[in-house]
């Protein structure tokens, strides 16, 4: 009995975690996009844009759903379905850190430890092309109807270097399942280089690592590899005639694909939620990190461009100072280091997804097609040759 | 509970199978197919066979699907009319379907020695490690054959589909 109430506990923490992380990414997104663009980006719903999410999905709920005469309405209505359902069962193979203790009992930081974890994750990305596929088909729509098409030619293009790709890190810690590839990367060389599998030595395995962050921009659809929904040539692609909920699913499953990807790759290339710098010092990191945060909102107060900031920067200073004490205590360090570490790597991919949307244009077809096949997979093969090599002479 | 995930997972298999029969349309007996390969792969698991389990849903689940819907959609199929022509089809066709069926299980009970009872959970060697094991040791000649068979084929479609091109 104890397993199942101990799982109930993980999936309700994980899936509370995972969908504050999807609303709260938006809103990062926009933020962050408009500063790339001088612009402020959402500051009306509570204090600097933080209510924005609760907004848009009060917006998205209240709206008309509209469906459409002509569409086959069967496939119509289970393609958001599709989509958003497979997007959100990966993260139930996704650790998040070491076995810990909770209530007397040892677990994993993870919701199911599945021996071909990996395995898991591509075959849900193989299958998720469906709901793109469907939902462009079933609109009864020539736009949607290209989109769809795109998306799904796309889709089985790029599944073919980032698999090849997958393969070098799973070559080296000879095992599929994500605690064992993670747990091969512990460690440090020469005390102060860390073992990941990005530092590993076949030609630094970074190169593998990029084009795997290449081909997962093309999977999960993002900019520059955005034709799909391709705006100024298809109206908004496969979700031209979704509206209300429906439409949310899809922007939803979008998001969560983005956060599954990211933490594929913190897990195979940077050794998941083992830390930067040597234990001792690392574990004290977090703290300082959320110190200095408290000095840069602190500093802020002192010259307040808002009537507001004189309200909401002490309220964020004493949060953060609040998280680096809360941080410092040894009992929760044991879990929430290791969170932290991997929370803070798939921040950071995610970052660089958002940073490559407000900075390249958009590719074109013919030349997304050709960038698949004549460079990404050669040298996914070319990766996955030497490693093997390497791996096989040493 | 293994029988119980068994006993789900057969219906959904086999209604998925009868679906794919009946619908007119080819997308819905393409999805019908889809539901057949991935309630195979869930037996497969329930049986031990967990890299099998994922390979079906990555190759047949996933890409020669996706290649399917892919193709139904580019050319727009339509559904299917019935030509209502054949009236020998329409009386004798299910007590023939029948027949055959009782004639492929006559044989099986008759030709096929006895065979033990399954477990859930007996068999362990479905993992990846036991699975790779003997394609490069015991199966090592036939998987490098069907290897160039299937580069054969790959290499006959490039040049099939360039002369049509030209």
């Amino acid at each position: 009995m104890n397993f199942y109430l101990v799982s109930l506990i993980k999936i309700a923490v994980v899936f509370g975690i995972f969908m504050t992380t999807l609303a709260y990414l938006q809103w990062v997104e926009r933020k962050v996009l408009a500063h790339i663009q001088s612009r402020t980006g959402p500051l009306r719903v509570g204090p600097h844009g933080l209510l924005q999410p609760m907004a848009d999905v009060l917006k998205l709920l209240t709206k008309e759903d509209l469906l459409p005469p002509y569409a086959n309405k069967v496939f119509f209505l289970l393609a958001p379905f599709i989509a958003v359902s497979l997007a959100l069962v990966s993260i139930s193979v996704i650790p998040f850190g070491p076995e810990i203790n909770l209530f007397g009992t040892r677990t994993y930081m993870q919701i199911s430890d599945l021996d071909v974890g990996i395995l898991f994750i591509l075959a849900i990305s193989a299958v998720s092309v469906y709901g793109v596929a469907l939902a462009g088909w079933s609109s009864n729509n020539k736009y949607s109807l290209i989109g769809g098409l795109r998306s799904s030619a796309q889709m089985i293009s790029y599944e073919l270097p980032l698999t090849l790709v997958i393969v070098s890190p799973l070559l080296l810690a000879n095992t599929l399942s994500f605690r064992g590839i993670t747990d091969a990367q512990a460690g440090f060389y020469l005390g102060f280089i860390p073992r990941w599998s990005i530092f590993q030595m076949p030609f630094p395995q970074i190169f593998g690592f990029i084009v795997f962050m290449i081909a997962g921009f093309a999977e999960t659809n993002r900019i520059p590899f955005d034709l799909p929904e391709a705006e100024n040539e298809l109206v908004a692609g496969f979700h031209t005639e979704y509206s209300s909920m429906k439409f949310a699913c899809f922007f939803m499953s979008e998001y969560a694909n983005m956060v599954t990807i990211t933490c594929v790759a913190t897990l195979l290339f940077l050794g998941g939620w083992h830390p930067l710098f040597p234990a001792p010092y690392s574990n004290w990191v977090p703290s300082l990190v959320f110190l200095f945060f408290a000095g840069v909102f602190l500093f802020q107060l002192m010259r307040p461009s808002r009537k507001m900031d004189r309200l909401t920067y002490p309220v964020f200073a004493a949060g953060s100072v609040a998280l680096a004490v809360l941080f410092a205590v040894p009992v929760l360090q044991t879990f929430l280091v290791p969170a932290f570490w991997f929370a803070s790597k798939v921040g950071a991919l995610l970052f660089t997804y958002i940073w490559v949307r407000g900075t390249l244009p958009r590719f074109r077809y013919d030349q997304l097609m050709h960038f698949a096949w004549t460079f990404l997979f050669p040298c996914a093969l070319a990766n996955l040759l030497l490693t093997a090599l390497f791996v096989a002479v040493f | 509970m293994d029988t119980i995930l068994f006993l789900i997972f057969a219906i959904i298999a086999v209604a998925c199978a009868f679906n794919l029969v009946l619908q007119k349309h080819p997308i819905s007996s393409a999805l019908s197919l889809i539901g057949v390969m991935s309630s195979l792969a869930v037996l497969y698991l329930l049986l031990g066979a967990e890299f099998i389990a994922m390979a079906q849903m990555i190759v047949y689940g996933g890409a020669v699907m996706v290649l399917f819907i892919f193709v139904i959609m580019l050319l727009n199929a339509e559904s299917e009319k019935s030509s209502g022509k054949s009236w020998f089809a329409q009386i004798a066709g299910f007590p023939l379907l029948c027949a055959l069926v009782a004639m492929f299980v006559f044989l099986i009970r008759v030709a096929l020695p006895p065979m033990r009872d399954v477990h859930f959970g007996d068999w362990v060697g479905g993992t990846a490690e036991a699975i790779g094991m003997l394609l490069f040791t015991k199966y090592l000649l036939p998987f490098e054959v069907i290897s160039i068979l299937i580069l054969v084929a790959i290499l006959g479609a490039v040049v099939l589909a360039r002369k049509e091109i030209d």
